[in-house]
């Protein structure tokens, strides 16, 4: 056999495919290799965004799809930003994720922090910590809702065991005053090893130098602390923000195991709301301007956030 | 022992260690509780206070497997004596085995779908990764901003006109439907994070290739093809579990034939009253496969979960 390229050409692939890729451009190539998946997501996601964009203007309900579509302009829009309910469910959008940021960020930096002393076993016990983030929300939630269970939930129980109360005495899921900070506390037990990870990174980007260079200066830990640490895991630290604040607002799977947006609608989060709009009460016009909505600000905030954080990062 | 700045101390490591240690116990326990409720009998799960110390029974495993119906104490003596394990568990209830549940088939179907839109956002990803990466594309970043922006729509947003177009369509509730949608959801994780593993990967490579006769098509699937392999591979990893996961378009766009096991699992405690180890059963097992991938995954876990954007 012969060593030269275009023999080594040959025998790679038969002879009429090769004449044909042969032919091909980098462009035309580029274009093949993009174009599917965009492609794809022209069908799959923007299509489906502009029918919604379109429904939002109508009072069309998907149950009674024969019945007469007519259009009503804005009026769906307004009657949301009217509508006491919607207010209700942003409000616990609100809660949820102001809560749930807050104790992540404090736990994660913690725990991240703590990790960084680099004690024997890290490695281990940071693969037991991250195990819950990779699960399924809704299986989560379900058997959370077992964890949570009056009398015998382990939850209960051990609440119970510490504080001295009955551990029938208190309903986790069942109380006005208490369902919404279960789910916080959920959300916050299975995504505080993600803000960890991140901040970890962050922790580990830090080169020693730094550290050394400041001890020479004679700055107190506490002052490396808050002149260098902090600094230089800001821009991490606010990426798991983005991540965590867009998760959350979407927030769906996870609650409406956990609590089904009960009781009464004290945990009704944004999504679970619009699902009860769209697939319960079937009014799909008026969901559909929900959705846009909801897609509007998820949108708006994140790309002002991210200015916001290459901001800090030039810094 | 020479003395660094930057190295903590020993007795600042053993609080670390036992601060970090306890947090991972607290973390753990709800899992092992699911895990052991899998192998207690129902009454035993509901007891007060919870037992942690129990006689082992396969009686949750028995019952996520099968369904069963109740006998009166006459029709059971007139039964031939039980065969095998499960037919006997289920008749010290005063019940026999009707026929297997529904569970071994949503699980049969998350593994298709799931293995299914897995491929094909991992071709589709592959292949516009690559020209992502080398190619001048015009408006590229816009592009790729376009395909991660699909992310942050709510599902149930999509998932309404969704609803209305798979209707049309006739691909509610079929297997090829929620590929196809979940594949669409993937793309653009496997997009980002493929793009920067092939970033990595020394144009120089391809450039000799391209040099020594190889076509473009050739230098991609015989020279940066196999070097992207740890990244193809991970990247799998993390849609296969997006796609095992999934919850929300599969309850509102599936009910029977191509139901996955997310929105079957909870239904598993309305068949036969309290039964949490049955549920714990199902969840332990739905739960086991993506814990030993996490294992799996440990180097690369970073990079999936932010879509690319920290590397380490």
């Amino acid at each position: 056999m012969s060593n030269k390229p275009i023999d080594r050409v040959a025998q790679a692939t038969p002879a009429g495919v090769a004449r044909k890729v042969k032919g091909l451009s980098d462009r035309a190539i580029a274009w093949i290799f993009v174009g599917p998946t965009i492609f794809l997501l022209l069908a799959i996601n923007i299509f489906p965004l502009i029918w919604t964009i379109n429904l939002s203007f109508t009072n069309f309900r998907a149950n009674r799809p024969n019945r007469d579509v007519e259009y009503v302009g804005l009026r769906n829009y307004e009657r949301i930003l009217n509508d006491s309910d919607i207010w209700l469910s942003m409000q616990a959008t609100a809660h949820f994720l102001i809560w749930t940021i807050v104790l992540q960020v404090i736990l994660g930096f913690a725990l991240a922090w703590l990790i960084n002393r680099k004690f024997k076993g890290n490695d281990l016990w940071t693969t037991v910590i991250v195990l819950p983030m990779m699960l399924s929300p809704a299986v989560v939630g379900n058997f959370w809702t077992f964890l949570y269970q009056p009398q015998i939930g382990l939850f209960n129980y051990v609440i119970s065991f510490f504080t001295g109360a009955d551990p029938s005495s208190f309903e986790m899921l069942g109380s006005v005053d208490l369902a919404p900070w279960s789910i916080v506390i959920v959300d916050t037990w299975m995504w505080t090893p993600f803000v960890m990870l991140i901040c970890l990174a962050g922790l580990r980007s830090i080169p020693d130098y730094i550290y050394e260079a400041a001890e020479v200066d004679r700055a107190s830990k506490w002052r490396q602390f808050w002149t260098i640490t902090i600094p230089m895991v800001l821009p991490f630290l606010m990426l798991a923000v983005l991540f965590r604040g867009i998760e959350n607002f979407k927030m769906f799977d996870l609650v409406v195991q956990l609590t089904g947006g009960g009781p009464g609608s004290i945990t009704e989060l944004a999504s679970i709301n619009l699902k009860r709009e769209a697939f319960e009460k079937w009014r799909t016009g008026y969901s559909s301007a929900f959705a846009i909505i909801l897609f509007v600000t998820v949108f708006g905030l994140a790309s002002i956030y991210v200015k916001a954080l290459n901001k800090v990062k030039e810094r | 022992m020479s003395y660094s700045v930057t190295e903590p101390s020993g007795k600042q490591k053993t609080i670390a260690a036992t601060l970090v240690i306890l947090y991972a116990v607290i973390t753990i326990i709800p899992l092992l509780w699911v895990f052991i409720t899998g192998f207690k009998t129902p009454p035993d799960s509901i007891s007060y206070p919870p037992k942690v110390f129990f006689e082992p029974s396969l009686e949750g495993y028995v019952n996520l497997f099968t369904t069963r119906t109740r006998v009166t104490p006459e029709q059971l003596e007139a039964l031939p004596p039980p065969e095998g394990f499960a037919e006997e568990i289920v008749r010290n209830r005063k019940m026999v085995i009707a026929g297997p549940s529904k569970f071994g088939e949503r699980f049969m179907n998350s593994v298709i779908i799931g293995f299914g839109s897995t491929f094909l956002s991992i071709v589709l990803g592959t292949l516009a990764a690559y020209a992502f990466s080398r190619f001048k594309i015009p408006l590229k970043d816009d592009l790729l901003f376009f395909i991660l922006s699909t992310r942050m729509m709510p599902p149930i947003a999509v998932a309404i006109p969704i609803f209305l177009m798979y209707r049309q369509l006739g691909l509610s509730d079929t297997h090829l439907g929620m590929i196809l949608l979940y594949t669409a959801v993937n793309i653009s994780l496997a997009v980002w994070l493929l793009k920067g593993f092939i970033d990595e990967i020394p144009r120089e490579y391809e450039e000799a290739a391209l040099i020594d006769g190889y076509t473009r098509f050739q230098a991609f699937y015989k020279v940066v093809l196999p070097q992207a392999a740890t990244g193809i591979a991970s990247t799998a990893i993390f849609c296969l579990i997006f796609a095992w996961n999934e919850y929300a378009f599969a309850v509102l766009l599936t009910s029977g034939t191509a139901q996955t096991a997310p929105p079957f699992i909870p239904t598993i405690i309305g068949v036969g009253g309290l039964d949490w180890p049955a549920v714990a059963a199902g969840a332990t097992i739905f739960l086991m496969p993506v814990l030993i991938f996490t294992i799996f995954l440990r180097k690369h876990l970073l990079r999936g979960i932010t879509f690319g954007a920290v590397r380490k």
